[in-house]
């Protein structure tokens, strides 16, 4: 078998600057602990999605959305109706967990006198970079950042990343093979009228129990971390969807002895 | 060892060093080196200090005979190791203990290295939640269907549901559908639903058996055990993945749906089907064999057995076995008679045959005691012995070319010549011209070797002991019922000289008795010589005449037997 090299696009494009400057000028980009540039694939809702490359940390996730440079702010409503609303930003890749617009965080930062000073920090004026977004409870990641603007079903969002990752897991170790599939048909389930209010405790009692080491590689966290932040941070979201299905069920709309397994059966299994 | 200051850092160099962990608060010292699943020497792991310390960790894809895999994640624990300073010393708390920085996320007992001075947690909260969440995975998918289940009873997934199981299930989803009675190959099914996924076959198959037979196609939790495409899972020893296979998968198809196996009583014993002589688990329930499983002894077959030797019990149960005494009549019909008329009347023309007037041909399948009261009768008479050889091909795994169980103990106790069947010749030709007169055969078809019907007519008297009808019990003036190794107690001499002993698992049927009880009642008759009615003093009396069996005792053996000199 021939060893086979797979780089990602970002690093071919790190190399580049490199070659061309060394790598001690080449670190004086960014700021301090987080040097370099970053390719930033900014998706979703913005007038102006695509990659743009950014000195680490030089720019906030707010510019990143609404500076005509990047985004360029999110895009138009349709005609007559009144304009979007920023409802969150996933910042770096879908298995990063999300911020909720308007969510704040209690940051320690370097003050000019050099002092180590707690700031509180909307989520729009993160640097973008390493170490503020771990400090905020995410991460930068892969560097793609999605955003998504109030027409967003935050169910149907968490439910398409989810089937995502019961695609994509390998299967080798327990806890990601069989979670990852449970959390996604759970969410299929609540996002095809046969949601529990009960349900949004019940994913993260899956999700609780897959990352955090017990899995052989990352993947464990990453078909998680989705799961586990979007049901805390829009909680009332998933109980209102599941308890409309459980009154529309009640009112006798759907029959109430066919359970959501026999209902669902051919949609889930592949 | 303990802390004693002198061999405390640098101990003796072929000695193993031994360094201290904890084990739940309980400290102990483990040898710094373990053998692996191949016997190589390398760094102890976490589950095997745990083991040491006797305390179990569940685990469902490690097995200390194969590669380890690390994908069940049940085995994970949690542990720590001595902070370090910034000076890179240990930090020593107040009361003189070093500090142990407990690591912030769990590790897989089955592949974690241990190190001087490491805590092993494996009871605490965060443990037991673990273990919980892998469980629970595991059964979502899993079809529950104990009650049609052959594991059921010896099912990994019920014992740990016991201990981290929950009473009902909270997974409301459609469950996976995989295939179903799945034909792997002649001996084995599989149903892909009760599969965890663990990968002991697959890896039994490829890194014990060379036979790269098995995979997972599929991604997610839809991976699927399979054979390769086209094809067929079958070398000779696909029924141990039955045994490895932690759940209900994998199952024999000789087996499956003929007993329960809490049913089964389990007696230990040896395979006969090759001198290898694999250490065996009889199952047996009301006087019937059900199966063969191997029983781990690493300086004969560590936990394999071929499907050869496995699956070769069925004569036992024969309908047609010898089940009476029965002896010739003047007349020269057949008649049945007890064993004390028979075993009389032998006595008497023996004690009356003439010096070398007698020829013994014994059976490498029997035991080194029958061998020794046969050769007591050998002595007295001057007679030929000889036994007669199996051979077929042999693999590097554990089939030996030698189809039989004691060619080694035949010769040991100088039955046979290291050359078996070298004699048949010699006492064909004394037959023929009337030097033998007296032809003792213990199970063997003579027959079929160079003792034609002819030359058996020629014999005033032929004594056949075996379990089987054939053409020369056809013609026995006296012939003797025997048992089966599973019916009797002795000991086999292996072909590396390892000496194993076997129980008895059943009763034989009808008349039929040991032939060590019967033949030292023939010892007894013809010679006078007692001394041995159990066979435990019957084997230490042989140990002590035979020479390369000096010193051995039956107790000394042990359940895995000792090797000798050959």
């Amino acid at each position: 078998m021939c060893p086979t090299i797979v780089n990602n696009v970002e690093t071919l494009c790190d190399v580049k600057h490199i070659v061309a400057l060394g790598g001690a000028e080449y670190a004086k980009l960014g700021t301090p602990n987080n040097t370099g540039t970053r390719i930033v694939s900014l998706s979703g809702h913005v007038k102006r999605p695509g990659y743009y490359e950014i000195e680490t940390g030089k720019v906030t996730i707010g510019q990143l959305i609404n500076d005509p440079a990047f985004g360029g702010g999110l895009r138009e409503p349709e005609p007559g109706r009144p304009p979007r609303k920023l409802k969150a930003v996933i910042p770096g890749g879908s298995s990063a967990k999300v911020f909720k617009a308007g969510e704040k965080f209690k940051l320690k930062r370097k003050g000019p006198d050099g002092q180590m000073v707690e700031q509180e920090m909307d989520m729009l004026d993160l640097p973008y970079d390493f170490d503020s977004l771990i400090a905020a409870g995410s991460m930068s990641g892969s560097s793609a950042i999605i955003v998504m603007d109030d027409s967003v079903d935050i169910v149907e969002a968490l439910a398409n990343i989810a089937e995502f990752y019961a695609h994509e897991s390998c299967g080798q170790c327990t806890p990601c093979r069989e979670g990852s599939l449970w959390m996604s048909k759970a969410l299929h389930r609540l996002t095809h009228g046969e949601g529990r209010a009960s349900d949004a405790d019940y994913l993260v009692k899956i999700a609780d129990n897959i990352p955090g080491g017990r899995t052989i590689c990352a993947f464990g966290e990453a078909c998680s971390w989705p799961v586990q932040s979007f049901v805390a941070k829009f909680k009332d979201e998933f109980i209102a969807k599941g308890k409309a299905d459980e009154e529309r069920r009640a009112q006798g709309k759907i029959d109430p002895d066919t359970t959501p397994s026999q209902q669902h059966e051919s949609a889930t299994a592949h | 060892m303990s802390n004693t200051a002198t061999t405390e850092t640098k101990p003796a160099a072929p000695a193993i060093e031994k360094i201290k962990v904890k084990v739940d608060g309980r400290e102990l010292e483990v040898p710094k080196l373990m053998p692996d699943w191949q016997g190589k020497l390398v760094p102890t792991t976490m589950i095997q200090a745990c083991e040491l310390a006797k305390t179990d960790v569940p685990h469902y894809c490690y097995h200390p005979k194969l590669p380890v895999a690390g994908n069940c994640r049940m085995c994970l624990v949690e542990f720590g190791t001595p902070a370090l300073g910034p000076d890179r010393k240990p930090v020593i708390n107040p009361d003189g203990t070093p500090k142990i920085a407990k690591s912030p996320r769990p590790a897989i007992a089955c592949a974690t290295p241990i190190s001087p001075g490491m805590e092993i947690y494996t009871q605490t909260p965060g443990v037991k939640q673990m273990r919980e969440g892998v469980l629970e995975f595991l059964l979502i998918n899993h079809p529950l269907d104990c009650p049609i289940c052959d594991q059921a009873g010896e099912c990994k997934l019920q014992e740990y549901s016991v201990d981290y199981g929950q009473s009902a299930s909270r997974f409301v989803e459609p469950k996976v559908h995989k295939p179903k009675a799945v034909d792997l190959g002649p001996r084995i099914v599989l149903d892909d639903e009760r599969c965890i996924l663990c990968t002991r076959c697959i890896r039994f198959t490829k890194d014990i058996a060379g036979d790269d037979a098995l995979g997972i196609v599929n991604r997610g939790s839809y991976n699927t055990l399979t054979a390769y495409p086209g094809k067929v899972f079958d070398n000779n020893y696909t029924l141990n993945t039955v045994d490895i296979c932690p759940v209900g998968a994998l199952t024999s198809k000789d087996f499956r749906f003929q007993m329960r196996v809490w049913f089964l009583k389990e007696t230990k014993s040896i395979c006969t089907s090759c001198a290898t002589g694999c250490n065996i688990i009889v199952g047996s329930r009301e006087e019937k064999v059900y199966r063969y499983t191997p029983r781990e002894n690493d300086a004969v077959n560590a936990c394999w057995m071929c499907d050869h030797g496995r699956l070769n019990y069925k004569w036992i149960g024969r309908a047609d076995r010898l089940a009476e005494v029965r002896r010739q009549t003047s007349e020269g019909r057949s008649e049945k008679t007890t064993w004390t008329v028979a075993l009389n009347e032998i006595a008497e023309k023996l004690k009356k045959a003439p010096h070398g007037s007698v020829a013994i041909v014994a059976s490498a399948r029997q035991t080194n005691e029958e061998f020794w009261l046969l050769k007591k009768l050998a002595d007295k008479f001057g007679a030929l012995t000889d036994s007669i050889g199996y051979f077929g091909e042999g693999d590097k795994l554990l089939l030996n070319v030698d189809r039989t169980p004691n060619r080694t103990g035949a010769r040991l106790i100088g039955i046979c010549q290291a050359n078996v069947g070298i004699k048949m010749m010699v006492i064909a030709d004394s037959i023929k011209v009337g030097k033998v007169k007296t032809l003792i055969v213990f199970g063997e078809d003579v027959t079929k070797s160079s003792l034609d019907a002819e030359l058996l007519g020629k014999l005033d008297t032929l004594i056949v002991s075996d379990i089987l009808p054939n053409e020369t019990t056809k013609r026995a003036h006296y012939l003797l019922p025997g048992c089966a190794h599973v019916e009797k107690r002795g000991t086999f001499t292996n072909i590396k000289g390892r000496v194993q002993k076997f129980m008895k698992a059943v009763e034989a049927p009808g008349d039929a008795r040991p032939e060590w009880e019967f033949l030292h009642d023939l010892v007894y008759n013809v010679t006078g010589q007692d001394g041995f009615l159990t066979i435990e003093g019957l084997f230490n009396e042989m140990a002590k005449d035979v020479p390369a069996f000096n010193g051995l005792t039956w107790a000394g053996l042990g359940d895995t037997g000792v090797t000798v000199p050959t």
